[in-house]
């Protein structure tokens, strides 16, 4: 006969960087159910809208999180831009690419850090941090910001990169993706990894669907969705095919994410060398008056931002949907009948960002 | 300086944007790397030395600092890191923000910055170092003080 017990995990946990808290049902070792509890990082700042006009609000919208900072203040802006029918600077959309990548990579470096450290592998989460400084020295140089950047706005972006800053960042990149190539074999071929990744916590391509998962968790179940391809920025001038997997285990993902990197550096490459010269921003006249919905993509999936405006400097609405909320459904679905051992990396392998989803 | 033991330190996210969060873990890692001076990450709140907070303070997770500060062993420092932890920072005109650290908490250092870069971090861990000493050093004080009375 088996023994049931409840264990406490969080909010405040070494594996945790932000605190959510579970309360997982053992039947021995072995997670029967999680139920999840949240709202420890909700601050309200949907509702900041109406003390904070809408220019302002870019700065606002871009601390929903400090990872994905510049996608959230680029979401935002983009759908303000499109209720006002401001047509952004074609050179100001491939600097916005530039930096989605960049911070992409990023994010994805930090992600591969915290896998490591949650299954132990100390070496390899300092490898993976260390290899992260290069980029956060790059935003570092062309926006001035280590994380939190505010270099967009309603209208375009605020800071230039010149040819030659260009010229280095592509050097950087390409010992980033030496370096990567080194890093990625012990994560992919490593005996240790592969015996704590591999198996564990399947969805299948018809749960991602019924349970309506984002980003990298769905793409490494096996569907092919990037909302890259719905073209916002410079994306449709680019040539790139949304990364998949059909095996949808902790693995996957792990595979999955550290292809998007090299993607990525493509990506940065090929918007390089694209890059026009010309304008940073257009001119922003008036109001808003109507609303739109916005869909990026971002390093965790899907965000969606939804800006209903009144012909006032103060917008009505702002509403903002998190890839982190769209995957605690499809993560759940994957802790039932886990180990105990496994709930760590399980809840890692989403890339869960709370503050994002709890705003 | 001359510190007398290896501080330990234990970071907690109250409700931040995660910004000084990944700056706390950057300052641990390579390039910023404290561990060379000793100073350790720790998950345990009855190992810690000094106990680092980032983002302001709301209903929900009050009495989540407040335990964890109360189960640390005396004596211990409270760094507040980012301009969220010391006064609610742009959240605070937010409806569910009570305000800094300091409402619920006696912080001992403030560490500014929107998000506090790895220096600053790194310079309030040093300072909470020495004041962990000072601290040592009057409740031996007391102590001895309070065995001869």
């Amino acid at each position: 006969m088996s023994v049931r017990s409840v264990v406490p995990f969080g909010p405040q946990h070494p594996v945790l960087p932000e605190p959510i808290h579970l309360d997982l049902v053992l039947e021995d070792e072995k997670v029967i159910e999680a139920i999840p509890s949240i709202g420890f990082v909700h601050r309200g700042l949907e509702k900041l809208v109406e003390k904070k006009d809408f220019q302002e609000y870019v700065y606002v919208a871009e601390r929903i999180c400090g990872i994905c900072s510049f996608m959230h203040g680029m979401g935002y802006c983009s759908a303000v831009e499109n209720i006002m029918d401001v047509v952004v600077p074609p050179r100001a959309n491939y600097l916005r690419t530039i930096w989605c990548e960049m911070s992409r990579i990023h994010s994805h470096l930090l992600w591969l850090g915290l896998l490591a450290d949650a299954f132990g592998f100390e070496s390899l989460f300092m490898q993976s941090w260390r290899m992260r400084e290069k980029i956060l020295d790059m935003f570092e140089m062309s926006t001035g910001g280590r994380v939190i950047f505010s270099v967009n706005k309603v209208g375009g972006v605020r800071k230039d990169m010149d040819k030659e800053m260009l010229r280095e960042f592509l050097k950087v990149f390409d010992d980033i993706e030496q370096e990567l190539k080194v890093l990625t074999k012990t994560f992919l071929e490593d005996y240790a990894v592969n015996s704590r990744l591999r198996d564990v916590g399947v969805l299948t391509k018809q749960q991602a669907h019924e349970l309506g998962a984002v980003g990298p968790f769905m793409r490494s179940s096996g569907i092919a969705l990037d909302n890259r391809k719905l073209g916002y920025a410079a994306y449709p001038e680019l040539d790139f095919e949304p990364i998949t997997s059909d095996v949808g285990d902790c693995y996957a993902r792990c595979d999955v994410r550290i292809r998007e990197i090299f993607q990525s550096i493509d990506l940065i490459r090929q918007a390089a060398a694209k890059i026009p010269e010309g304008e940073l921003a257009a001119a922003v006249k008036g109001f808003p008056q109507g609303e739109h919905f916005m869909r990026v993509e971002q390093p965790r999936g899907e965000a969606i931002y939804y800006v209903k405006a009144n012909g006032t400097k103060f917008l009505d609405r702002v509403r903002v949907r998190t890839p982190t909320f769209a995957n605690l459904p499809g993560m759940l679905e994957t802790l039932k009948g886990c180990q105990l051992a496994d709930v760590p990396i399980l809840i890692l392998t989403i890339d869960p960002c709370i503050s994002c989803t709890e705003r | 300086m001359k510190v007398s033991k290896s501080p330990w330190l234990m970071h907690y996210d109250g409700s931040s944007c995660n910004g000084c969060d990944i700056e706390v873990l950057a300052c641990l890692t390579p390039v910023y790397d404290v561990e060379r001076f000793g100073v350790m990450n720790t998950g345990n709140p009855k190992h810690a030395d000094i106990f680092l907070i980032t983002g302001g303070i709301n209903a929900q997770n009050a009495p989540v600092v407040k335990q964890l500060y109360s189960q640390m062993p005396n004596p211990k420092v409270v760094v507040a890191v980012g301009v969220c932890a010391c006064n609610g920072g742009i959240f605070k005109e937010c409806y569910n923000i009570l305000g800094g650290v300091d409402t619920v908490l006696p912080v001992d250092i403030y560490v500014p910055g929107c998000a506090a870069r790895p220096e600053a971090i790194i310079d309030g861990v040093v300072r909470a170092v020495a004041l962990l000493d000072e601290k040592k050093k009057a409740l031996s004080q007391e102590q001895v003080s309070s065995k001869e009375a």
